[in-house]
């Protein structure tokens, strides 16, 4: 399917041909996200659907406590500083963005009166300019107003490199933030921009107030005192901080959603693993809400059984996938390992990385271990099974894989294990501490020792794996062994973002302190050529063939092997209602409407 | 005193005239019903693990998921985890490793404890303080930290010189003897500082005696029993430490199915898949037990003082 045929379904939807729905299934169908597909309706002007709340209470609060569960817990309360979901969801009791995205990965207003578009003229047709128009009567909790000034200053601060904020990269592209009136705003973007509702949505558009931040712009960021004591616009108001441990508050009476929110304090607690999370939901039901319940299935149904509580499960764009490393993670030069100056002395060769995809058992892991919480996939960017995808299929294969190393020269030594040119086929397979992971590793190693492979795994605690110290050998983005496993988070509806994870000026170095995302250091022109012209392509159907594009040249290359498509899951009380949690957004992004029937 | 009991139990037919004092020692051990039971079971165990995996040729990481999280049966004596791996072919293997780190890692922390406890406690003076004041700035340290920081500057270099088992054996082994001498070393002192004193010492000494024979010939025998007893405690604390480690990644690859890390990955299936916590629970609890009342036959056996008959 090219360009022009995706163009004349988007007619089709929007003469009523044919439905919202039928045109989204068609377009995951060809590989792309739902998100982008609403994204391509909107562009066009079409009509989007709308969540409804279906619970309409006539009065604020009298609901009780929310005890909620973030195994990982937040270490500061201040949505720019915020590494990592456990920050951005701690943070996001207290503050609010502009808008959100649902499920469907529609733009939802929150603090905005409505969603830019170009029917309602405030997207500009060439994507170089959009207006916000804010909700009028919002208060701050300290009962001052929310302006255009808040929604400026928020854009000085994190555009500031001085103020090192993570959410740099959402605002330090805008041409100018401009106040129209108290509350309007026009954001100018330097070229046209298709990802416009990138800046002050969702978790890295959370807006903080000009009165109390305004003197920590810069270089004292660090040291406002409201990083830990927020004062935001959001549903609860703070009550209580210990980092790592609590974040307590209480209902906000000048909320500015009428009769919302239901429940009266607000708690979660930190620490613990996924296991005992999901343990004290859904069979003890001390609390009732578990977030990130990554737990075999098995088990899960088994605690479901208790009837205390059940799991939530919903569609989200990340992938649990498998890691080839371009570089020699052995060799030291520079004073780093996996260094782009050395590439990797077996993994370059492109039989062994097409070897290594048919060895992972994709069905396997879905069916044994994961069940419910994920699909299989051939694709990174959020494929379909591969009967539904076009251009890329995905198999397991052994005979394949032994017949492709044959081919390439490897012999079977003495021990079984192939050999070329006095290099054995040896790898070293890293991943985070997680049953289910453990689990994935036995497998694929299993297959790899039928192949000739020989896989030695490393399993590193996740707070570590996950961290992003330079001085620790053991993150995911030092990636000093030769495969390694683990999802990588599509944060927002729009694969800007997600994909220029390999792009060649991404690389993960010492340079740049490993902060670069692109872990694989994967170089490719074409691709990157690709994503710059994404970034800057306003006409939906050409982005959305490019994006395709992307997916296969990193898939084809077998950069990475995709294992998983995955969902998102949490584990709820049996009462509780309202969450509409999304994929695309942190858990708490519906807050405000959460309740228990 | 010793003759004098001799003389008491000779009736009884305990020490004929020829015997060794390990003749003697092994005749009083063999009274101590616990402990040869434990003997039995820990040489049985011994026995299993390391010629069970040449009878059992059953593979250790064989996956089939048409026979997970089995119960026991003909097929797999011991059940199946949630791979469908055979849990008797994981703990022979495991068993070798776990029951290796266990014995290594006490005999390290008690030599180590015995000597600088021996030291400290015959030597006396500035000699004392000193070690005393190291085995104190020992116990103040925090484990964990210092675990990670060992095993971070260390196992690439052990595992290009050992390979990758055999470096971290050598590495945790290493580790935890090193961080649990402490207690024996201060049994020891208090043990030197009340024998040397004793009339019997003093003979010794008044005799001519010097310094090394007084410690290893008169004093350090003396010691044994309570060193035994804080030895056997070490083993079990070793096989728990090392599973620990192995939970945090740290131990070995998390493959390799030591015990610790068999139970460690049945806890979550506890509730409906007992077998499979049980069998290397069970394995841990009957060697720690039985290195127990080996221990404590070994002292009531070793022990000069102690009274046929009496036991």
């Amino acid at each position: 399917m090219d360009e022009r045929e995706i163009r004349d379904l988007v007619d089709d939807v929007e003469a009523g041909r044919l439905t919202r729905r039928a045109f989204t299934q068609m377009m995951v169908a060809l590989g792309l996200t739902a998100p982008m597909a609403a994204q391509m309706l909107a562009g066009a002007g079409v009509a989007r659907a709308q969540t409804k709340p279906t619970f309409n209470p006539t009065k604020r609060g009298g609901g009780g406590q929310l005890r909620v569960l973030w195994w990982q817990s937040p270490t500061l309360l201040n949505p720019h500083f915020a590494t990592g979901t456990k920050d951005q969801d701690g943070s996001r009791v207290f503050y609010e963005p502009l808008a959100a995205f649902d499920p469907d990965g529609n733009v939802v207003p929150v603090l905005a009166e409505r969603v830019p578009s170009g029917e309602n003229g405030d997207l500009a047709k060439d994507g170089t300019s959009v207006v916000w128009r804010l909700k009028k009567g919002v208060q701050w909790h300290d009962g001052k107003p929310f302006t255009a000034d808040d929604v400026v200053f928020n854009w000085e601060y994190s555009a500031d490199p001085a103020t090192a904020t993570v959410t740099i990269g959402s605002y330090k592209e805008l041409q100018r933030v401009e106040k129209v009136d108290s509350h309007t705003v026009k954001v100018v973007f330097k070229k046209p921009n298709p990802f416009w509702y990138d800046a002050f949505c969702g978790n890295r558009g959370q807006l903080i107030p000009k009165h109390l931040f305004e003197a920590y712009k810069g270089g004292k960021s660090r040291e406002a005192p409201n990083n830990v004591k927020p004062v935001g616009t959001g549903p609860y108001r703070f009550v209580d901080f210990k980092p790592g441990d609590i974040v307590r508050a209480e209902i906000n009476p000048s909320y500015h959603v009428p009769n919302r929110p239901f429940f009266d304090q607000f708690e979660m607690k930190g620490g613990g693993d996924a296991v005992s999370a999901a343990r004290a939901v859904l069979q003890t039901g001390e609390y009732d809400y578990a977030w990130n319940i990554q737990v075999e299935d098995e088990i899960l149904k088994r605690l479901e059984q208790s009837g205390r509580g059940r799991v939530e499960i919903w569609p989200s764009g990340n992938p649990e996938h498998v890691q080839c490393n371009q570089t020699d993670p052995w060799k030291e030069v520079d004073g780093e390992r996996s260094s782009v100056k050395v590439p990797h002395p077996i993994l370059t060769e492109a039989a062994v990385r097409k070897a290594l995809n048919v060895l992972v058992d994709r069905a396997a892991v879905q069916e044994q271990i994961y069940g419910r919480q994920g699909q299989t996939s051939a694709n990174f960017l959020n494929a379909p099974p591969r009967y539904q995808s076009k251009n890329t299929t995905w198999e397991f294969n052994i005979d394949k894989a032994n017949q492709i190393l044959d081919q390439a020269g490897w012999k079977r030594g003495p021990d079984g294990i192939r050999a070329k040119d006095g290099k054995k086929l040896k790898f070293v397979f890293q991943t985070s501490i997680n049953a289910p992971r453990q689990k994935t590793q036995a497998i694929v190693k299993q297959a790899c020792a039928k192949a000739g492979i020989d896989l030695e795994l490393k399993s590193v605690v996740a707070s570590v794996f996950f961290s992003s110290d330079p001085a620790n050998p053991d993150t995911y983005r030092h990636f000093y062994t030769d495969l390694q496993m683990y999802t990588t988070t599509m944060g927002a509806p729009d694969p800007q973002l997600f994909m220029e994870q390999f792009t060649s000026w991404r690389i993960a170095s010492k340079e740049n302190k490993w902060s670069g995302n692109n872990v694989t250091r994967f170089r490719n022109e074409e691709y990157d050529t690709l994503w710059r012209g994404a970034e800057n392509e306003v006409d939906a159907a050409k982005r959305a063939a490019m994006f395709i594009r992307m997916n296969d040249i990193v898939i084809q290359n077998v950069v990475v092997i995709p294992v998983l498509w995955r969902n998102g899951v949490g584990a709820a009380a049996k009462a509780l209602r309202g969450m509409d949690l999304s994929g695309w957004d942190s858990t708490l992004w519906h807050l405000a409407y959460w309740y228990k029937a | 005193m010793a003759n004098i009991s001799v003389t008491a139990t000779l009736p009884l037919g305990a020490r004929r005239a020829g015997d060794s004092l390990w003749q003697e020692a092994w005749r009083r051990f063999r009274r101590h019903r616990l402990a040869m039971l434990g003997a039995c079971v820990l040489l049985f165990m011994v026995v299993a693990v390391l010629s069970g995996p040449l009878a059992y040729r059953v593979p250790i990481d064989e996956i089939d998921f048409r026979a997970k999280l089995e119960t026991p049966s003909w097929a797999h004596p011991l059940g199946t985890d949630d791979l469908g791996q055979d849990l008797l072919a994981r703990m022979l293997y495991g068993g070798r490793i776990s029951l290796a780190v266990g014995v290594a890692a006490m005999l390290i922390a008690i030599v180590i404890g015995t000597a600088i406890g021996a030291i400290s406690g015959h030597l006396g003076g500035p000699m004392d303080h000193a070690l005393m004041r190291i085995t104190d700035l020992f116990l103040s340290l925090p484990q964990l930290p210092l675990l990670l920081l060992i095993i971070y500057l260390f196992r690439d270099v052990l595992k290009d010189v050992f390979g990758p088992e055999i470096g971290v054996f050598v590495l945790i082994v290493a580790v935890i003897g090193g961080l649990r001498w402490m207690p024996v070393a201060r049994l020891v002192r208090a043990q030197f500082l009340s024998l040397r004193e004793k009339e019997f010492v003093e003979a010794a000494r008044s005799l001519g005696a010097p310094t090394m024979r007084q410690i290893v010939r008169h004093i350090l025998p003396n010691t044994f029993g309570p060193v035994i007893v804080a030895g056997t405690i070490d083993v079990a604390a070793a096989i728990i430490a090392e599973s620990s480690l192995s939970f945090l990644g740290l131990g070995f690859p998390p493959d390799i199915p030591t015990w610790g890390r068999i139970l460690f990955d049945a806890k979550d299936n506890l509730d409906f898949a007992p077998h499979w916590a049980l069998f290397p629970g069970a394995a841990i609890f009957l060697t720690v037990l039985s290195i127990n009342y080996i221990g404590d036959g070994l002292r009531d056996a070793l022990d000069p003082r102690k009274v046929l008959g009496q036991s």
